[in-house]
């Protein structure tokens, strides 16, 4: 072995890489902690842990700094750590399976963590009392839906992700007949009645709700419980000249709808949607108050679950701390809404979700041995110098 | 002489605690204890009125004692029957807490007018009601994150008055000089009124005073009911179902159904009056009754408030909190003078106030129904027993005091923690449904919060190990390393603790909200402490640091622990606000500034240490 690569095995393998990583993701975990203040959770897992660096935007420029490793980093450092140290000291002894055991547990939990960060995916399902739905909606991202209504039994449905959107260029697609030109995009916008009095500038609204109703750009929040609502202006262009300029937000309800081509089209901005092959229906949302306070005791949905396949057919009670896992998804209690006659359910698909509890079924056994091989052995001493105390007494 | 020492100190400490327990004599005529056992529902579960009238104390003026204005100390039950049945009388006692400049000046009340500059009478704050009222409508519209330390306490002072109103008509009608006779007037008047209601309604001939008396009775029935806090009407004979209970105002607006008045609203009328006129014996008779009736029909929910009236009066934690000093200077004074004598009566003494919070946190818990830790006042209580718990273990093993000095002062700063958690309102509150998992509770929030308390008791073990190094010279090697022994250990075992707590919560987390992990402060908090606990282990296993770093490392755990405990809650209020300063807020920075001087003063070289001075040990 040569002498860089020896020095390259000590750096790895050594106790003092350990600490200085663990030092740093301490601050990682603090600075992230004080962060989320200003940013939100959202903001600060994508800026601090799911990155391999913490970027400082420097003030009035696009320049942005690496300022700090970030978890990514951190994190493979570790593993690289845990397992090169593993390797290179690994003894099969008694005395070390403790050990052993509660860092290979480590390290699962941080490959969990890992898979979490890249595979897991959030969003939630809104059922009013009776209603059926085989789609859930995502927290924060959006798409564009163009949908192709004219079969009255089912919709063909093309979804643009926001971001290209967010680009401002022309949309085409094998399925359309016409582009979409993306006149403006405001990434956080609010609707108003449109004034007819205020002055020109910025795109104009021919056709649709746009005629009647107004975007106002607003800034883009980074509050937990609130969301940022897009907006843009759509010119519909057909091989002849432009259809006209539609307004598109989730905040609009009614469909807006065109025909063209012998069809019938609708625009939709509106909350991603990730369609299972299943449908869940509300039978009933209770929920129950403590005497005499506005505390909620308990939340609960009876939901009937019905697969595409048939194979299923039934009913499920979901309530705090009870989920329904189903199809690869967790349906969670999360909320409710409108009186009772609305139940709002977390989804969750994490295919990593098992890792976590082995990996901590390991780590706890691993570290009862350890300690306790220590307290064993300290009691032992101490046993063994009373003795010798008395012995010479 | 002196070998009877511990001896006399453990009788000493039990005669003490014992004393507690025994029931407290009244000192007039009135049998108030009895009067403290009458239960209402209030918050969700059946309380004596002992633990309203203490806890609203809390709330309103921080404090459970009262004085009159003629210099008498009220205990609590006594207050609360003058708030009751005699209002006019509480109105003259200066209980309404102000601890805001602006706030007083705005109320255009003068320091030197309140009890201790800070507490005032309703009737000296009545004038100003509107102004509270409408400031605090001005700042509830501010983010609470964003508020100013004036809004802050308008809105406290806003929602202290409302309590104190609330408690005011929780029986009586406002204004009212004589229930009683306002009661029997009203039943009296009451077939009258209600014909000449009916008639009015039709649009025939009608007495027009009958329905103007109707109107106001109803109308202060009415205020009443929404003032809505004590339910102080059992349900009717038949049924025992708990939520049931009924405020005074909706009872009496039934009464123009009834053509009755309910008969509990007319035994609280007549105890008033009683009260009111010094009928000791039928205020007597009629507590015992109000109290005896409901025994049978609701026996396990009446076991455990006629408990908790007890429980209130012994005051547990607070006989303990002087026991813990005590302990404290016992075991301090140990490494002078006398260590086998004093040594032994410390840990007697520290056992015995041990087993006071033990039977304190699980009177608690039977009476909540749940495992030992659920807010934060009983994550406070059970650090403290457990590092305690540690502490007597420690104790027992090594025998030098540092184990009993460790645990006094670990158990008094918890206890005080805990009284000042207690200020904010009724500590055995109900959970809220995302809590409601007595399995969870039961195992991360204990496990998580014993690795909490093992850090904070490493901590202060590094403490005694650097305050008596640097400056006394009773650090001997065999001292020192049984300290660096006795850190590793907990350490290890903290370790264990806060991690396997801290997945724990991941794994309920995940049950509940499907995540195992979402990066939230009090998260974070949890796994800051496992990563420093696990900074200090390898760095010990790796030669980095040996006994003196091991100690200053194991002072920085207390801050991070601090941090995760309180910092993180703390997080919610917002750094951007000006109301960030808090004075829970400036004890927790103080706390961290005097945890960074401990370490800068273990930094100085050890050929300084006063104990290390002539004989450099080999740290």
């Amino acid at each position: 072995m040569n002498e860089l690569t020896r020095h390259f095995r000590d750096f790895f393998v050594s106790l003092q890489l350990t600490v200085a990583l663990l030092i740093l993701s301490l601050i990682l975990v603090f600075a992230a902690t004080l962060d989320q203040v200003n940013l939100g959770i959202w903001a600060v897992q994508a800026k601090y842990f799911h990155s391999f660096f913490v970027l400082w935007q420097v003030p009035n420029t696009e320049f942005a700094l690496p300022v700090f490793p970030g978890g990514y980093l951190i994190g493979g450092f570790l593993l690289a750590n845990l397992l090169a140290a593993h390797i290179y000291r690994f003894q099969l002894t008694w005395r070390k399976t403790g050990i052993q055991l509660a860092h290979s547990g480590l390290i699962l939990l941080l490959i969990g963590e890992l898979v979490s960060g890249l595979m897991q995916r959030d969003s939630n399902m809104r059922l009013d009392t009776g209603e059926t739905r085989n789609y859930s909606e995502s927290f924060r991202d959006n798409e564009l839906a163009i949908l192709d209504r004219t079969n009255p039994a089912y919709d063909e449905v093309v979804a643009v992700p926001e971001g290209v959107l967010a680009d401002k260029g022309v949309i085409a697609h094998p399925k359309l007949p016409f582009t979409i030109r993306v006149k403006e995009y405001y990434p956080n916008a609010s609707l108003g009645m449109r004034d007819p009095a205020a002055g020109a500038g910025g795109p104009v609204a021919t056709s649709g709700l746009g005629t009647r109703v107004m975007m106002l750009p607003a800034p883009m929040t980074y509050k937990q419980d609130e969301r940022n609502m897009p907006g843009a202006f759509l010119e519909v262009v057909g091989p002849t000249g432009p259809l006209g300029t539609w307004i598109v937000s989730p905040q609009i309800g009614m469909p807006q709808t065109f025909a063209f081509d012998g069809r019938t089209w609708e625009l939709a901005l509106r909350f991603r949607r990730y369609y299972h092959p299943f449908a869940l229906t509300l039978i009933k949302f209770s929920h129950d108050k403590y005497p005499g306070t506005e505390i909620p005791k308990n939340f609960s949905s009876r939901v009937r679950v019905k697969s595409d396949d048939g194979k299923d057919d039934r009913e499920v009670l979901i309530f705090m701390n009870n989920p329904l896992r189903y199809g690869g998804q967790t349906f969670y209690q999360a909320g409710f809404e409108n009186n009772d006659h609305v139940t709002i359910l977390q989804v969750v698909r994490n295919p990593g979700w098992l890792l976590p509890y082995i990996a901590c079924i390991m780590m706890g056994v691993g570290l009862v041995i350890q300690f306790g091989l220590t307290l064993a052995g300290f009691i032992r001493k101490r046993a063994a110098a009373a003795a010798a105390v008395a012995g010479s007494e | 002489m002196k070998r009877f020492l511990p001896l006399l100190l453990l009788l000493l400490g039990a005669a003490y605690l014992g004393s507690t327990l025994a029931p407290q004599r009244d000192q007039t005529e009135f049998k108030l204890n009895d009067f403290s056992r009458v239960p209402v529902l209030v918050n969700g579960r059946i309380k004596p009125l002992d633990t309203v009238a203490r806890t609203s104390l809390l709330t309103i003026q921080g404090r459970q004692r009262v004085i009159t204005p003629d210099g008498r100390s009220l205990l609590p039950a006594e207050w609360l029957a003058d708030m009751l049945f005699a209002p006019a009388k509480a109105d003259t006692y200066r209980t309404l807490l102000i601890e805001n400049h602006e706030v007083l000046d705005m109320l255009s009340v003068k320091p030197e007018d309140g009890d201790g500059g800070k507490r005032f009478s309703y009737v000296q704050l009545k004038e100003k009601l509107p102004e509270i009222e409408k400031q605090a409508r001005l700042a509830d519209g501010v983010e609470q994150a964003l508020r100013t330390p004036f809004q802050k306490q308008v809105i406290t002072v806003r929602d202290r008055v409302m309590l104190y109103l609330q408690l005011k008509a929780s029986v009586q009608m406002p204004d009212s000089v004589d229930f009683l006779t306002e009661l029997a007037q009203f039943e009296k008047a009451l077939p009258a009124g209600v014909v000449a209601i009916l008639a009015k309604q039709k649009g025939e001939a009608h007495s027009a005073d009958a329905v103007k008396v109707m109107k106001e009775m109803a109308d202060r029935f009415s205020y009443m009911e929404q003032l809505n806090y004590l339910h102080m009407v059992p349900p009717a004979d038949d049924d025992t179902d708990v939520t049931h209970w009924r405020n005074v105002g909706t009872v009496l607006l039934d009464t123009f159904g009834t053509g009755r008045v309910n008969a509990t609203i007319m035994d609280y009328a007549k105890l008033g009056h009683a009260w009111r006129g010094g009928d000791a014996t039928e205020f007597n008779r009629l507590t015992l009754r109000l109290h005896d009736q409901l025994a049978v029909r609701f026996a396990p929910q009446m076991r455990k408030s006629d408990v908790e009236a007890r429980f209130n009066a012994a005051q547990p934690f607070y006989s303990s909190m002087s026991l813990y000093v005590l302990v404290f200077l016992l075991a301090v004074f140990s490494w002078l003078k006398w260590p086998q004598e004093l040594g032994r009566g410390a840990f007697w003494l520290l056992l015995l106030a041990w087993i006071a919070t033990t039977v304190g946190i699980l009177t608690r818990m039977w009476l909540e129904g749940r495992p030992p830790v659920t807010n934060l006042y009983s994550s406070s209580l059970f650090i403290g027993w457990a590092a305690v718990g540690l502490c007597l273990i420690l104790e027992k093993i090594y025998r030098n005091g540092i184990g009993s000095t460790a645990g006094g002062a670990v158990g008094f700063a918890t206890l005080l923690i805990a009284h000042h958690l207690s200020l904010s309102g009724d500590t055995l509150e109900m959970m809220r449904a995302v809590l409601d998992s007595n399995f969870w509770l039961g195992t991360h929030v204990v496990t998580v919060t014993i690795g909490y308390s093992a850090t904070y008791l490493a901590g202060f073990l590094a403490i005694i190990y650097i305050f008596r190094g640097v400056f006394t010279r009773t650090l001997d090697q065999a001292t020192a390393d049984a300290l660096s022994r006795m850190v590793y250990g907990i350490v290890c075992f903290a370790t264990l603790f806060s991690l396997i707590g801290t997945v724990l919560g991941g794994i309920w987390a995940d049950q509940s909200w499907g995540r195992f992990w979402g990066w939230d402060p009090k998260e974070n908090g949890a796994l800051i402490i496992v990563i420093w606990n696990a900074v200090i282990l390898h760095a010990r296993w790796g030669g980095i640091v040996k006994a003196r770093g091991l100690m200053t490392m194991a002072v920085f755990g207390n801050i991070v622990t601090s941090w995760s405990w309180f910092g993180t809650n703390m997080l919610g209020v917002g750094l951007h606000s000006y109301g960030f300063m808090d004075s829970a807020f400036y004890a927790l920075i103080a706390f961290v500034a005097s945890q960074l001087l401990i370490m800068v003063i273990a930094l100085v070289p050890l050929e300084k240490w006063q104990s290390f001075r002539t004989a450099p040990a080999a740290a």
